[in-house]
């Protein structure tokens, strides 16, 4: 299979990863090589296997309601680029 | 004293301290000068930080001149910079974290600095964990102590070459595909991969969260035991952390493999191997045979499905973990003029070209339409390759092969082809996939000199036959006596 351009486009843009062009016509083919390689799992019948999404025989694992100290409202936002009033400040979402 | 502080063994500078032919201060500085003999050319640390380390040392002999003598007091060793240590930088190998201090320290760590730890420096990779080769750091590539002009393997190639070259007593990595032991193999060094779920993830920077595990680099097979018994067993931070006992992994080092059953799998003694790499790793297997052990031919037929089945559940895990670097809340953040167009901005600066790729393959198996396709299948195939190591650990104990096709290749030999660089794993992400664990041990040199290693895998929660096969195997021979001299090598 080829990945179009377009098609390589429109998953950067699911990804939010803003792609030179070069960049978008190298992924478009390096990633359809890549896919041409896994096709081969299509030869596998998996008609009665189920998925392994995680190898753990754990479920639905609880912890005790118990209040625990958190980060400190400073602490959690030394790292952040952009800071107003003990918030991360971000640019507006909605446009006027 | 006839060894150097810097290259003695974990246990054997603990045997010394306890006896105050040196203290920790004493051994630190031995370390950080070590560093700035060779770092220069090693490269293998990010970050080092000696008066941290000083001071740590201090406060250790402190404690041992108090009667204490918790397992690791005093002892100096090196961090992958993917875990999260607070107070000190923390970059991933990616520039988007260049400037990332953690507010808090990952629990593996906590627990080694809880044991006396002395922590001299944070550890070069692969951006993200993302490579075979620490090429794809976004700072600069370690080399190999073994040959400067070669990778060190990775993605814990700065663990594996600062063990190597001796600038640490031993190191943690993380292992998500192979990136502990394959480190450790091109290194010669020891690498042990934990079963998924012997130790916590929490504070671990998320690349694969259901392949992911933290893994210890070492000069050999007791010091990793150690490590591990110290940073194992389950966290209240880590849900998936598994709630059984931890075992005293040094005492499963009895020497003895009389009667353990080694499968040898037909899949993984195939074309394209270097031949020094089957011969020396059939030798080491002879060893074990003469040393008691029964070997039994074993088949894991499923085995040239992991590769694919790999690059598509670990990037599209990948590409949902790395959705949370937005240039709002840590890291870099390229200041567009609105939040979405920040989003693309920061990510498509910040992140390195395989990190890019590997979230864009990510996102392309689980968008619509061709989740079934890539991501269910991939998980279905996931289970056939489990299976087959379920029904061979009802034959055998343990299973034994090469950690890798070949030794360590040139720096910039398989950058530019991405395909050619994942089958670097193809021996090492079944184990990931299936959540068992295993261990590189270092079995001898190609015609090169570079060293050569024996993967020995067992199953969840099989650390301590691991331990004890290849703890058995080591010391029958001499290939623990062998050093990288990064010193002696010119730069070229």
């Amino acid at each position: 299979m080829h990945l179009t351009i377009d098609e390589v486009r429109h998953v950067a843009e699911l990804a939010r990863l803003r792609l030179s062009e070069a960049e978008l016509t190298l992924y478009a083919e390096q990633l359809s090589a890549i896919l041409d390689y896994a096709e081969t799992l299509q030869q596998v019948d998996t008609s009665h296997v189920p998925p392994t999404p995680y190898v753990l025989p754990l479920h639905n694992v609880m912890a005790e309601d118990t209040p625990v100290p958190s980060l400190p409202n400073a602490v959690a936002l030394a790292n952040a680029p952009d800071q107003a009033d003990g918030f991360f400040r971000v640019r507006a979402v909605f446009e006027d | 004293m006839s060894e150097a502080l810097h290259e003695l063994t974990i246990h054997a500078a603990l045997d010394g301290m306890r006896r105050g032919d040196f203290n920790a201060v004493e051994l630190t500085q031995a370390l950080l000068d070590r560093i700035d003999q060779v770092d220069g050319q090693v490269k293998a640390y990010l970050t080092v930080t000696p008066e941290l380390a000083l001071a740590q040392a201090a406060a250790a002999d402190a404690r041992r001149a108090a009667g204490d003598d918790a397992p690791l007091l005093g002892v100096p060793l090196a961090i992958k910079d993917v875990l999260c240590t607070e107070g000190v930088r923390t970059t991933c190998g990616s520039r988007i974290l260049e400037n990332f201090v953690p507010p808090y320290t990952a629990t593996a760590v906590q627990r080694l600095a809880d044991a006396g730890m002395v922590m001299l420096g944070k550890t070069n990779t692969d951006e993200f964990a993302m490579g075979s080769s620490t090429e794809n750091s976004g700072y600069f590539t370690t080399r190999n102590p073994w040959d400067l002009t070669r990778v060190p393997g990775g993605s814990s190639g700065g663990s594996g070459a600062a063990v190597s070259a001796q600038e640490a007593l031993a190191a943690l990595g993380t292992d998500t595909g192979g990136s502990v032991r394959l480190p450790a193999s091109y290194c010669g060094v020891v690498g042990l991969k934990p079963s998924y779920g012997r130790v916590s993830r929490y504070g671990l920077v998320a690349y694969g969260s259901s392949l992911d595990q933290v893994g210890v680099l070492a000069k050999d097979v007791r010091d990793a035991a150690l490590i591990l018994g110290v940073m194992a067993g389950h966290d209240v931070h880590d849900s998936t952390s598994m709630p059984t006992p931890v075992p005293d992994y040094q005492a499963a080092l009895t020497g003895d493999v009389r009667g353990l059953r080694v499968g040898l799998p037909d899949e993984y003694f195939i074309e394209g191997v270097q031949p020094e790499v089957e011969a020396a790793v059939r030798r080491a297997i002879d060893v074990l045979a003469e040393m008691g052990a029964e070997i039994v031919r074993i088949s894991l037929p499923n085995t040239d499905k992991a590769l694919p089945v790999y690059y598509l559940v670990a990037t599209a895990e990948a590409s949902a973990n790395l959705s949370r670097f937005d240039g709002v809340r840590y890291g870099f953040s390229a200041g567009a003029d609105s939040i979405l167009e920040n989003y693309r901005e920061s990510r498509g600066q910040g992140f390195g070209a395989e990190v890019k790729r590997r979230i864009m393959l990510g996102t392309y198996a689980l968008s619509a339409g061709y989740y079934d396709a890539y991501y269910l299948k991939a998980q279905q195939v996931r289970t056939l390759i489990k299976q087959d190591f379920e029904r061979a650990f009802e034959q055998v104990d343990v299973i034994a092969s090469p950690v890798a096709p070949t030794t360590a290749f040139r720096i910039g030999e398989k950058a530019d082809d991405p395909l050619a660089m994942y089958l670097s794993d193809v021996f090492t992400i079944t184990l990931n996939l299936a959540g068992m664990c295993g261990i590189s041990v270092p079995c001898g040199f190609d015609n090169a000199g570079l060293p050569i290693g024996l993967q020995l895998m067992g199953p969840h929660l099989g650390e301590e036959t691991v331990l004890r096969a290849a703890h058995a195997y080591e010391q029958a021979t001499t290939w623990r006596s062998h050093w990288a001299q990064p010193e002696k090598a010119g730069v070229s």
